[in-house]
Parts: C-alpha cells; sequence; structure tokens
C-alpha cells in the first residue's frame, strides 16, 4: 500500500505519521505543499502541526496551497485521504468536510489522552475494528466542531459522524467533551466517507511505551482494509 | 546625537564605565558605538558581577563535549549521538508582558540548541509566581502558560518536565526559565567561532523591527513603578517563523558551508557579530543597508540593538551562497549577505556609505568590566525548638490533606496540560513525574531531564541550599532510572550591588560548585540573571538546576506509579527528623526559621548510585524521590499516581510520627520491590551501607497509617489536583 503525506512549512507531526505508516506496512512518500502532483496513493494524510504558522483561521492558508488541489481532485475521484488535527482543520476549510473548527470551549490547548467511540463502522477507516471504543490522544486549541442544524442533520442522517468523545466505556456525555465539540464530535466523514477528518492523533498511540496502542490498532485495521 | 556623560547613563552605563570606554577608544564614542558598547557591558551579556564566581563551577568530565561559552552544552551520550542543552531566563520581559516575554523565552533557548546543529527534542521550564492572593499572579501565570505553549506547541517540541512555585518574594518579580534539550551527531556540532578572511557573512529569518531595543538592558536594572512604560523593549515572538529557520538552518547544517553560526538572541545583531569575530580573533565589516528590516528608516543605532526574533548570523564558505540562499528560499526567509570577515579585529558598520562605527573587537569582550562586588557570609541560623505539645493536636491525614492541596506541592497538571508533551512520538515519560523522559529517537537509548530549584533553603542558608539543588536534580534522575551526566544552571538573584544578595549568589554558586564536583555532575551550560528586584525589594535567592542523565535501555524506565498490590514499600536514606524549613513547618506551624535540611554528599551520592544498581538488577518496580512534604507527601503521590493504597508501619526507631513523615531530610527515595525480593534487595543496600525502612506494604486503594488512621486514595487525589483548577477558575 502506499501513502503521501503532505509537509506544510509549519507541519510538525508529519514525522510521527512517516513513522507510524511505515511501522504498520505502508510505502510512505512526503510531499511538498508547493509540489503540483501527488504520487501515486493508496492513502493521503494530512499531518498536524501548524501549516502556515495558522495566525489566520487555522488551516486556511493550506487549503489553498498548490498541492491541496490535487488532494482535493484526489478525494473527488473517490481516493482515500485522512486529516488529523490541523489536517482536519485543513479539510474543513476546502469544504472536503462539512462543518469548523472553534477554538476550545475553555480557550486552552489541551494535550491529554481521550476516549473515543466509533459511530460508524461502515467505512474503510474503521471497518473490522472490533472495540467499540478506542483510547486517543488530543493535542489543539482549535477543536471545537461546530455546524449549522441544517448540516448537522444531513450528517446525521448520512452517518457521517466518525467518533465521539466518551468515557471509557463509551458513554457520550458532556463531562467527556474536552473542547465543547457539538455532540462531542471528534471526527467526521464526508459523505462517500472516502475522507476522514479528526482531531486525535492515532499516530502516538502505537507502542505500549508511549500512551497506548489503540493507534495500533486503528493503523492496522486501516492497511488491511485498503488491500 | 551628542553623546556625553549623562546620555551614557541613561543607556545604564555607570560613569566609570563611560570614562573607561572614552580611554579605550581614545575619543568619544558616537550614539551607535554607545548603544553597541551599553548592550555588550550589560550585566546580561557580559556577566560583570558574576564571571568571577562562574570560573569556580567544574565543567570538565568524561562526557562532556562542550562546557560553558558556547550557545549551550554538549554531553556525549555514545554511540556518535550528543545531547545539547541549556537553560535561560526571560524574567524581567515576562513580568512586564507574559505571553510575548514566556513564548520568546522559550524561542531563545530553542535558537540557542539548533544553532549548534542540534534538532531540539525536548522543552522544560521552571517558573516561579507570587503569592496565589496577590492580585497579579493569576493573569501571569495564565499569560505565561500561554505564552510556553504558543511557542512551545507550534515548535512541535514536546514540553516533557517543569516546575512552579509559588512565594510572596516574587510578587514583583516573576522567574521564567526555560531549556531545551537537542539531538545532533557528534561529528556534526556547529560552533560560533568565526575562521578565515574575506568569508560572506549572512544574515537569515526574519527581518529586523524596531521590537526589543534594549532588551538585555531592561534585564540587567531592578523595576520602579514606571515598569509599564518598558513594554515596548519585549519581543514579539513568531514561532512559525522560527519552525521554518529551524528547517532551514538544519538543511543547510547537512552540507559543510557553514564556517560559524550563531543566533541573535540578547543584543542582537550587536552581541552575534561580536562574539564570532571575538571567538575567531578576527574583524567583522557590515554594510547596514543590506540588513532586512521590517520598518522603514531604521537609524543604524536601532538596526544594531533590536532585538527582533527568529534571526540567525552565519559565516559561510566562500561560494556557498547561492547553494545557502535556494534553502532558506524554499522556507521563505530572508537571506542577505551583510558583511565578510577581516583582519582588521575591529567591528565597522556603514550606513549610507558612511562608516557608522568603529571598535576594536576586545574592547568590547575582553576589557568588559568585571566587578569583584562585595558580599557578606550567611550565618547557619540555630535550630529552632519544636515543642512536642504543638505537634500533639495535629492529626496526620488532615496533615496530608494540606500539604498536598499546597500550591507548591499540589498537581501542576492544569499547567502541562496546556503543553503538548507527545509530539515527535518519543515521550515515554510524561510531565508530573520525577524527570520527563524522550527516547533517542530510532534507538534503544533514551535521556532523562529534569528542572529543579529550592529557593527556600538557599534563602534560609544559600551554601547549604545550592548543594541540595543539584543534589535534588541528581535523585530526580536516578528515580527514572537514568545514569545523571551533567547540569545546566539558571542563577536568578537580586541585585549584586546589594551585599547581601551578592552573598546569597556567591554562597549558591560554592554549594552548586561543591556537589557538582562530588557527583561527577559537571555544569556544562548556564545563565545569570540579576537585578530580580523591584525597588529594593528582591526575590528569595533561586538558583534553577537543569540536570540531564541517560537511560541505555529504555525498556528499564522506571516511574513513580504504585505497580502491584502486596509488594513492598522500602525507604531509601535515613530520616534524621529535620523539620526546619520544611513545608510542614512553614505552612502548617507558620515557622519561618531555622537551617534547611543537611546535605551529606557521600550519602547522596552513596543513595544514589546503590539504587541505579538495584535498577539495573530489575529488583525496582516504582520510585519517587523523598522532597518537600516528607516521606507521606511522596507516598501518597505515588499511591495517586498508581490508584493504589499502602499500609504504613512506621518504623519504630524514631522520634515522633508528625516528624518521620514530614521531616525534609535529605537523600531519601521511596522505592516498590516484590516480595520475593526482599533478601536480595536488603542485601545489596546492606553491602552498600545504605540505610532503609521497611515502610509498608501496597494494598487496594487506601492509605492506613499502623493500622489505625486511615483515608481513601480518591480523597488524597482530590486534595491535590483541585487546588490549582479552582484557583484558576475562579
Amino acid at each position: 500500500m502506499k501513502s503521501s503525506v503532505i509537509t506544510f512549512p509549519g507541519s510538525n507531526c508529519d514525522r510521527d505519521m512517516d513513522v507510524a505508516l511505515k511501522k504498520f506496512g505502508f510505502k510512505n512518500k512526503m510531499v511538498w505543499h508547493a509540489d503540483a502532483e501527488l504520487p501515486k496513493s493508496d492513502l493521503v494524510v494530512l499531518p498536524g502541526g501548524f501549516s502556515y504558522g495558522d495566525y489566520l483561521r487555522c488551516g486556511s492558508m493550506a487549503s489553498k496551497s498548490k498541492i491541496m488541489q490535487s488532494v482535493i481532485n484526489f478525494a473527488n475521484s473517490g481516493g482515500m485521504v485522512m486529516g488529523i488535527c490541523n489536517g482536519f482543520q485543513i479539510l474543513v476549510e476546502t469544504g472536503l468536510v462539512p462543518g469548523v473548527l472553534l477554538r476550545n470551549k475553555y480557550l486552552e490547548f489541551i494535550c491529554k489522552n481521550v476516549f473515543v467511540k466509533i459511530n460508524d463502522k461502515k467505512n474503510k477507516f474503521f471497518k473490522n475494528v472490533d472495540n467499540k471504543v478506542l483510547k486517543f490522544h488530543i493535542a489543539h486549541n482549535e477543536g471545537n466542531y461546530f455546524c449549522t442544524n441544517d448540516q448537522l442533520k444531513e450528517i446525521e442522517d448520512n452517518n457521517q459522524i466518525a467518533i465521539n468523545y466518551c468515557d471509557e466505556n463509551g458513554k457520550i456525555e458532556d463531562e467527556f467533551n474536552p473542547n465543547g465539540s457539538i455532540k462531542n464530535i471528534a471526527g467526521i466523514f464526508n459523505k462517500k466517507k472516502n475522507v476522514l477528518g479528526m482531531m486525535p492523533h492515532p499516530e502516538r498511540m502505537i507502542d505500549t511505551s508511549l500512551s497506548g496502542e489503540d493507534g495500533s490498532l486503528f493503523f492496522k485495521n486501516l492497511i488491511n482494509n485498503l488491500k | 546625537m551628542i553623546v556625553n556623560e549623562q546620555v551614557a547613563v541613561d543607556h545604564g552605563l555607570k560613569k566609570d564605565e563611560y570614562a573607561k570606554i572614552c580611554e579605550l577608544l581614545k575619543r568619544t564614542p558616537n550614539i551607535t558605538e554607545l548603544g553597541i558598547f551599553s548592550a555588550m557591558w550589560n550585566e546580561h551579556c557580559s556577566y560583570k558581577s558574576s564571571r568571577l564566581h562562574l570560573k569556580k563551577l567544574p565543567t570538565k568530565g568524561k562526557k562532556v563535549i562542550q562546557g560553558p561559552g558556547e550557545n549551550a552544552g554538549v554531553i556525549d551520550i555514545e554511540d556518535n549521538d550528543a545531547i545539547v542543552f541549556k537553560i535561560e531566563s526571560h524574567n524581567h520581559p515576562s513580568f512586564i508582558e507574559p505571553y510575548q516575554g514566556a513564548a520568546t523565552g522559550v524561542g531563545g533557548i530553542m535558537r540557542d540548541v539548533f544553532t549548534m546543529g542540534a534538532r531540539p527534542i525536548a522543552n522544560l521550564n521552571s517558573i516561579h509566581f507570587g503569592s496565589p492572593q496577590h492580585k497579579k499572579t493569576k493573569n501571569l501565570l495564565r499569560g505565561v502558560v500561554h505564552g510556553i505553549g504558543g511557542y512551545g506547541n507550534c515548535m512541535g517540541v514536546p514540553t516533557i518536565a517543569g516546575q512552579t512555585s509559588f512565594d510572596s518574594s516574587y510578587n514583583g518579580n516573576i522567574l521564567v526559565n526555560a531549556m531545551t534539550l537537542g539531538l545532533v551527531k557528534k561529528d556534526k556540532i556547529f560552533y560560533s567561532k568565526a575562521a578565515g578572511l574575506n568569508k560572506p557573512v549572512i544574515y537569515v529569518g526574519s527581518k529586523t523591527g524596531r521590537d526589543g531595543i534594549h532588551g538585555a538592558s531592561m534585564a540587567s536594572a531592578s523595576f520602579d513603578e514606571k515598569i509599564e512604560e518598558k513594554k515596548p523593549t519585549v519581543q514579539v515572538g513568531d514561532p512559525f517563523t522560527e519552525k521554518l529557520l529551524l528547517e532551514a538552518c538544519l538543511e543547510l547544517m547537512a552540507g559543510d558551508s557553514i564556517i560559524a553560526i550563531q543566533d541573535m538572541g540578547a543584543a542582537g545583531l550587536t552581541s552575534s557579530s561580536i562574539e564570532m569575530a571575538s571567538k575567531g580573533n578576527l574583524g567583522i565589516e557590515i554594510n547596514l543597508n543590506k540588513v532586512p528590516c521590517r520598518e522603514t528608516k531604521m537609524t543604524p543605532y536601532e538596526i544594531m540593538l533590536s532585538e527582533s526574533q527568529e534571526r540567525m548570523l552565519i559565516v559561510l564558505e566562500n561560494g556557498k551562497e547561492e547553494q545557502a540562499k535556494k534553502i532558506f528560499d524554499k522556507w521563505n526567509l530572508d537571506f542577505a549577505v551583510i558583511g565578510k570577515t577581516t583582519k582588521s579585529k575591529k567591528i565597522e558598520l556603514y550606513f549610507d556609505e558612511e562608516k557608522v562605527a568603529d571598535i576594536p573587537v576586545n574592547t568590547l569582550v575582553e576589557n568588559s568590566p568585571m566587578y569583584d562586588r562585595k558580599w557578606k557570609k550567611a550565618k547557619l541560623p540555630k535550630k529552632n525548638k519544636i515543642k512536642k505539645e504543638d505537634l500533639k493536636h495535629l492529626k496526620i491525614i488532615d496533615v496530608l490533606k494540606k500539604i498536598l492541596a499546597n500550591p507548591n506541592v499540589c498537581s501542576k497538571e492544569w499547567i502541562w496540560q496546556q503543553y503538548d508533551h507527545t509530539v515527535m512520538g518519543d515521550t515515554i515519560q510524561k510531565p508530573g513525574g520525577d524527570a520527563g523522559v524522550v527516547r533517542v529517537h530510532g534507538t534503544d537509548k533514551a535521556v532523562a531531564a529534569s528542572v529543579d530549584s529550592s529557593a527556600i533553603y538557599c534563602w534560609a542558608h544559600p551554601l547549604t541550599g545550592g548543594k541540595q539543588v543539584v543534589c535534588e536534580s541528581f535523585r530526580n534522575l536516578i528515580s527514572v532510572g537514568a545514569k545523571p551526566i551533567a547540569i545546566t544552571n539558571c542563577l536568578n538573584f537580586g541585585s549584586p550591588e546589594n551585599e547581601e544578595n551578592m552573598g546569597e549568589f556567591v554562597e549558591c554558586v560554592q554549594g552548586i560548585g561543591e556537589a557538582s564536583e562530588y557527583l561527577k555532575f559537571p555544569v556544562v551550560s548556564g545563565n545569570v540573571s540579576f537585578y530580580n528586584q523591584t525597588k529594593e525589594e528582591g526575590i528569595k535567592p533561586t538558583p534553577v538546576i537543569g540536570g540531564v542523565g541517560l537511560i541505555k535501555n529504555y525498556q528499564n524506565m522506571i516511574t513513580m506509579d504504585f505497580k502491584e498490590v502486596d509488594n513492598l514499600v522500602l525507604v531509601i536514606g535515613k530520616t534524621e527528623g529535620h523539620i526546619d524549613q520544611s513545608l510542614f513547618a512553614r505552612n502548617i506551624l507558620d515557622e519561618k526559621n531555622g537551617p534547611p535540611p543537611e546535605v551529606n554528599l557521600f550519602n547522596e551520592k552513596n543513595n544514589g548510585e546503590t539504587l541505579l544498581k538495584l535498577i539495573e538488577n530489575n529488583l525496582i518496580k516504582s520510585a519517587h524521590d523523598v522532597s518537600l512534604g516528607g516521606i507521606i507527601t511522596s507516598v501518597s503521590k505515588m499511591c495517586i499516581k498508581g490508584k493504589k493504597g499502602i499500609n504504613i508501619k512506621k518504623p519504630k526507631y524514631l522520634i515522633n510520627e508528625i516528624e518521620y513523615f514530614f521531616a525534609e531530610d535529605q537523600g531519601r527515595y521511596i522505592i516498590e520491590i516484590n516480595k520475593k525480593d526482599f533478601k536480595k534487595v536488603a542485601d545489596i543496600l546492606n553491602k552498600n551501607a545504605v540505610h532503609f525502612d521497611e515502610l509498608g506494604t501496597i494494598n487496594e486503594n487506601e492509605l492506613y497509617i499502623n493500622d489505625k488512621t486511615k483515608v481513601t486514595i480518591d480523597e488524597l487525589s482530590t486534595s491535590n489536583k483541585s487546588w490549582l483548577i479552582n484557583y484558576m477558575s475562579k
């Protein structure tokens, strides 16, 4: 399986993603934001970081960068695209996934472990993951997912919510919502479910010496689903 | 502008210093030259009050590749890997403008590290605030934490450990010390020494603006009521540009075109160019019209004194300009050839085709003032006689809960959750433990780092306090299973012109020196921050020690959380019952006098090294050093972290319970071992003549003392975790 990780000037989780993808069998290439062409890929990842400093709305400048036109075309033709953290922010700015990401409710950066409940498994990202709940890790300042009521209805009708913040038993309550997201949304799909944007970083959970191994589950499963 | 004595005094120079400048130049300096002298001769850049004493610190060792004098210290961690590290203060700016002050402090120290060719792999910080009741404290704390996070998070470097304290002596002068560790190949370390004639001098990074002019001078003076006016001297940080600068510099460093490189930190272009020339025994000629400026009509004076951030000065090999420029173009950064090295041994500046400065380099560096300031030796205070009746009415659990909720002991999760501590995917011990630990990427090795200070002990007796801080750093590294290698120090004090403050400095440095010599834990880099004082009132002496150690196989790292029910818990090191200056004495008994606990360097070394032996033999399940709040506080933290309880049986040999549990005697650790290993552990401890107590056995979730008193761990955890959250949300 071939993957591509896009490096924007201020990306800082690009190496971590490269390490994770390779660990679980992807042949990964790093692609520079100013390039026009995507290499042949089965998966394109927009990694976390601060793409162009994010002094403007997070991800807004990155969404207009040269490589993104190719990524958008790739996604529109059914290619698998995943945006993590800043990558999620870039995806909402391109309109590939609906909604926006506001500043965290308590106006503070949050770095901690969270639990997320998988809402939908009829997609290539989460199909065959045995667990209902995964222990993931978040590190962001703007992860407060928001959309209009109409959008929310559409998202729910199409089952586009990928994961919700919850407790270790999968209970979705306000007190387990770290950033104020509507409906505890931690990640969503586009309509066709070939594009996933999520705030948590599975690449930080890939061995027992780190925060845990649920990221390993995710990546192992992902590569099998793509085969 | 005409330069005279008054203008010099307004620049922070003393009258006799101005006379010396005129004598060295054999003429009156012009305003640009005076600005340059004032920037180089202030306390912050020249170390004029501290140099004499810093020379006495032990700086050499088998593992030391580079000691003080460069941008940062460098130590060998084997296999051609080296760690570059340093700690630096950004106290004055952080009080004036907490967000930018703290942010640029973090930016500055990271630049010091990657200037040497190392990729930053971990950040730490030691921050100190006034009394929680003081009206400014909350906003300062919030601003500083946001600033540290804002910069470090954007750079993608994990913040792995830190220290926060509150004390009313910081009401008017907070402390913000930032430390960075970087990883470099031993044969790819870059230095700031220029070499060769007619080599191009290159300016890269951000454009120069009018921010931060006289920042270093501001940091070399006490505060008064006009402090708000000093806001423009605080630099404004741009972490995104620094991230670009980091990547561009490392890309250029992969080749062989750099002769010397120096970041523009305090005193900007002035100190960076002079430092390179001075170390290379050369001259430098700069055309200031070539310096990329952010604002129009900047004068030579402003260009030379600006402390705009995210800038570097490089001396390149001839003919490598185009190749280097390509890299900086790729990262969208300014790149300008602004001058060349010369044989004149002078710094010569041109602007609009006119020579605007002409100063021999040695007058700025070697001939800078050095003072042997008067200082007063501190007496060891008399021991307090604590009345046993005073202790009788105290209930241990109540006291314990109060101590766990004390601002200086309580959980600092609210702070470190705002720092990205897991980016780079190698953080194997997060903040909240004895030391932060990161793996050396792609290897079995890991590096541990800790920052420590004990201003109370240093204030009570500077010599003992100085020793104690080094020992605490040593203990924190050993507690995670790391072999301590070297330290960096950030020496925060009041005015050196005050004999008592100067005495505190001299004796703390002496203590640091004695301990680091004995423990073979040399000082490889550091920074001095004087004038942490408002009008006549100075801070408590606060030397901060950043220690670094190596874990050969990261699988053997130790954490402090209790692991398993029925395991045994021992105390390593003897408890004598020293209560004076303990958190217990100061906060529960309200007794602020007396000497700090004594430091016995032999025991420190012996206890620590023996514990490392136990760890190497895989006999230790968890470990934690005993510090503020004594044995019971340390044990409680291990319970809280591990979500386990303990049945404590106080050993019979000593004194009363309160003294045993809350004393702050040094050189002690709490360890958890498997019951079946007891004999082996006891043998090793006995063979090395290490005193130990059997303290108790781990249980599910309650803390019992002598089968009588009990409390649930949940209750202790709530005491420990709620203070800071409640304080910040009020």
